[in-house]
């Protein structure tokens, strides 16, 4: 019997972690999705929300203490004592951005024009924006609408889509 | 591997359509390839396969965010001129190989 295939045409992201690696996880998987010609929608929520924030955008971090994958350059463990020191996280931050800048991948509010640039769209999380006391003035303009969860259900329909949570 | 008759020239192409010689591409095999992905290529559409050519032979990996900073086409633009996926399409027009980046 012939297998049938179903190509992806449509992907559904959800990302509800605020730090450097949840966030990018959902872009790297949006904008890829993007670049197949695939419908591309994202929605941001809880702790993600961050990512769409205007006052945090630029702040997003990575956790140097409770992360035992972290490594200090050269492999040796990231010892949690010392990433409890102030600044320490801030360093570590920068220094993966600067790793990714180097694979040509772009800050997040760039990274946010790129997929909208090639038609991703982008949402924001009704409730948890109440939960934040934020309104859609307090996010990016890339956003395209503050949705309730059913609403981003709505818009996942159809054969060939995929909701995928990072 | 399959060979192909584009332009009126055999010239020998991977199973997705992509030229395995760069150095047998002409501005008419381009022609040929674009009217097969449905698309009418113009002046804009060759300058920017002309770019996308000249980092590829010099072996620079492509991406989307590079070709948006070249100056030739914003990254809207660049969809625009090759809807879908922009990257894949217009590399297979320009005679390179397939793409093999991320982002």
């Amino acid at each position: 019997m012939q297998k049938e295939e179903f190509p992806l045409k449509k992907v559904c992201l959800i990302c509800a972690k605020g730090t450097i690696e949840d966030v990018y996880a959902t872009l790297v998987m949006a904008n890829g999705a993007v670049m197949e010609g695939i419908e591309t929608k994202v929605f941001f929520t809880f702790f993600g929300l961050d990512a769409i924030t205007k006052k945090q955008i630029k702040k997003i971090h990575t956790a140097t203490v409770g992360n035992p994958a972290l490594r200090m350059p050269g492999g040796l463990p990231f010892p949690t004592l010392l990433g409890m020191l102030p600044g320490v996280e801030a360093v570590v931050s920068a220094m993966m951005k600067r790793q990714m800048e180097k694979l040509d991948i772009p800050a997040i509010p760039e990274f946010l024009e790129m997929i909208t640039a090639g038609g991703g769209e982008i949402y924001a999380c009704k409730l948890a924006m109440e939960m934040f006391k934020l309104k859609k003035e307090d996010l990016v303009d890339e956003v395209k609408a503050v949705l309730t969860v059913g609403d981003f259900y709505n818009m996942c329909g159809g054969q060939g889509t995929q909701i995928i949570f990072t | 591997m399959a060979t192909k008759v584009l332009a009126g020239i055999t010239v020998e192409v991977t199973d997705e359509g992509y030229l395995t010689d760069a150095s047998k591409w002409t501005p008419e095999i381009a022609q040929d390839i674009a009217s097969e992905e449905g698309l009418t290529l113009t002046q804009k559409h060759m300058d920017v396969l002309n770019y996308i050519r000249e980092k590829a032979l010099k072996g620079e990996t492509l991406t989307i965010r590079a070709i948006g900073k070249s100056g030739i086409v914003d990254i809207k633009g660049f969809y625009e001129l090759f809807p879908g996926a922009p990257l894949k399409l217009a590399s297979k027009i320009a005679g390179i190989s397939k793409p093999t980046s991320c982002v």
